[in-house]
């Protein structure tokens, strides 16, 4: 660890932070929650739902269609978000971001439009063995539409893609790679700029689902140079059922619409209709207003606390976690990559995780036990499931403490 | 209390599965799949006319869902189709009602905390899903979604 991190991990104020996350200050089961389920969905600070309150008290209307005071307010809100989302993720124009429902909506949406449109028989998609089912299953139903084939980067027994073996999956036929910048179910952090590159000098387009990558590292999609990135709301601190697709302005305007409705036209006749500019032809349909506005006040309190400090923080509580758990006997990781993120997911030896969940929810713990949408990073590990505990900015050493504690009181039941 | 879940003997048998094992002379099979915790059972019947004659299985589960198969085998033995089926709908009744008849269970009444655990029931019900497809001999794989 860097004395450089470790610098700005004293200097994070992390009881002041936990202050602004009133879920975190309940019992559960008679214990202080524990909440490690935020690569699930992370809490919500005051600022968040205070500004979704705040508009349904205050600006509530319809957007992009009113001209009277309220509509006006609430348009502004919301298109407030779409810079903020800008200076997010630093793309060149507020233009290139389209409000979505999640991530999952976002690979959708370039699934099917920029796929219909561009993938022919025999073409190829390239993804990755980590990848959650929201980057798999758009894909294979796009593949099987149009005979187009998926491939598959493989990863090593850490949980780590092997480049090597992507350099050899690209050929003139690749079309797209999409990889997660950071898996879900391993913690990963893949070198997604290399990624990217490696498919532009192929000749593909390269989509990297940042759902994971948001709450916890910096993104700069013009450093990256990726075609699409794709962010969900609720995983950065903001309200579920909105997210943010970017993608290159030329590559949006050749688009085909998504679906169609309101706000996505100019005009519309029986005979003709005409659609929006780029965002909007995109966005079909009265948005989620008040998710949209709840998630640019998410995108201020990140930049608040700013996005390195976090990051620095993370990784001295990932280590100290790691280290935690190593030491339990019994007690195998999955995914012990050299770069990664929030992520401990671990198997224990003859206990399975849904009992291991089970008690340590009646601990006061929260974490996630299952597949974690990532079968095929299952199958790869052999087992048929794990147990993640993930973290994010609110999390201290002493619930990784508790945590440590609570998986001995599963040994000693299930021993 | 966790232990009202995890009961002695749900943690006993769960150790300690009872009738697990494949069955070469099976006269039915069926298998069960949770796609929720990646539970995978395989349960094997030996008929005799309309009677379970013997009754194994093999798969990995919880603690849960391997005490649930292994207290259905021993509870089942014996037992006509009819009874069978019959069991199966009170022990799913203890699991998801209140009012739920305990006469008959017999030891299958300690999976009565399974109920608190509304995310838990899957893993207590998948054996019987199993043993309902094996009994009406449809083949396909029953998933207790």
């Amino acid at each position: 660890m860097s004395t450089i991190s470790n610098q700005i991990a004293a200097s994070f104020d992390v009881e002041k932070i936990r202050e602004d996350f009133p879920v975190l200050k309940q019992n559960i089961h008679g214990k202080p929650l524990v909440y490690l389920d935020s690569a699930a969905t992370a809490q919500k600070p005051f600022a968040v739902i205070d500004a979704i309150r705040r508009f349904h008290e205050v600006d509530c209307a319809n957007i992009h269609r009113g001209v009277h005071e309220l509509s006006q307010r609430s348009t502004a809100a919301y298109e407030e978000t779409r810079a903020k989302a800008r200076r997010f993720l630093n793309s060149k124009s507020k233009n290139e971001l389209i409000f979505v429902r999640g991530t999952t909506e976002g690979i959708n949406l370039v699934s099917s439009t920029w796929g219909r449109k561009n993938v022919k028989a025999g073409d190829e998609i390239v993804i990755s063995a980590m990848e959650h089912h929201s980057n798999i299953v758009p894909w294979q139903m796009l593949c099987e539409e149009k005979d187009a084939r998926l491939r598959v980067i493989p990863m090593n027994d850490r949980g780590e893609l092997l480049l090597e073996e992507y350099e050899k999956l690209l050929t003139p036929r690749t079309r797209m790679v999409a990889v997660a910048h950071v898996s879900n179910a391993l913690g990963t952090i893949n070198p997604v700029k290399q990624i990217v590159e490696m498919a532009h000098r192929a000749g593909a387009l390269a989509l990297i689902d940042g759902a994971q990558a948001a709450p916890h590292l910096k993104i700069d999609v013009q450093a990256l140079d990726a075609d699409f990135y794709t962010l969900s709301g609720h995983k950065i601190f903001g309200p579920t059922g909105i997210g943010i697709l970017y993608g290159k302005s030329k590559l949006l305007n050749a688009m085909p619409p998504y679906q169609g409705g309101g706000d996505m036209i100019r005009t519309v006749s029986f005979e003709k209709t005409t659609y929006n500019d780029v965002p909007y032809k995109f966005e079909a349909g009265t948005p989620n207003i008040a998710g949209g506005i709840g998630m640019g006040a998410a995108f201020d309190y990140i930049n608040g606390i700013g996005i390195d400090q976090i990051a620095a923080y993370e990784h001295d509580l990932l280590a100290y976690g790691t280290e935690a758990l190593s030491q339990i006997p019994g007690l195998r990781l999955i995914g012990t990559a050299r770069e990664k993120a929030s992520v401990l997911s671990f198997v224990m030896e003859g206990i399975h995780p849904h009992d291991i969940g089970t008690v340590l929810d009646k601990q006061g713990i929260a974490v996630r036990t299952g597949h974690h949408c990532a079968q095929p990073v299952m199958d790869w590990f052999g087992v048929p499931a794990t147990t993640r505990a993930s973290l994010a900015m609110y999390n201290t050493t002493a619930e990784i403490d508790a945590l440590v504690a609570g998986i001995q009181k599963v040994k000693e039941i299930f021993s | 209390m966790v232990h009202d879940l995890y009961q002695e003997i749900i943690l006993d048998h769960s150790k300690r599965p009872r009738n697990c094992h494949p069955m070469e002379d099976a006269t039915r099979k069926a298998e069960g799949y949770n796609p929720l915790c990646g539970d995978k059972l395989k349960l094997f019947l030996k008929m005799e006319g309309d009677v379970v004659k013997d009754v194994s299985f093999v798969g990995s589960g919880c603690a849960i869902s391997t005490a649930s198969a292994s207290l259905m085998t021993e509870s089942l033995k014996g037992k006509t189709r009819e009874e069978a089926l019959a069991l199966l709908e009170k022990f799913h009744e203890l699991l998801t009602t209140d009012a739920a008849v305990r006469e008959d269970l017999g030891k299958l009444v300690v999976f009565c905390g399974v109920r608190d655990y509304p995310a838990r029931v899957k893993c207590a019900t998948l054996a019987w899903h199993t043993l309902k497809s094996a009994l009406n001999n449809g083949g396909e794989v029953a998933t207790s979604e």
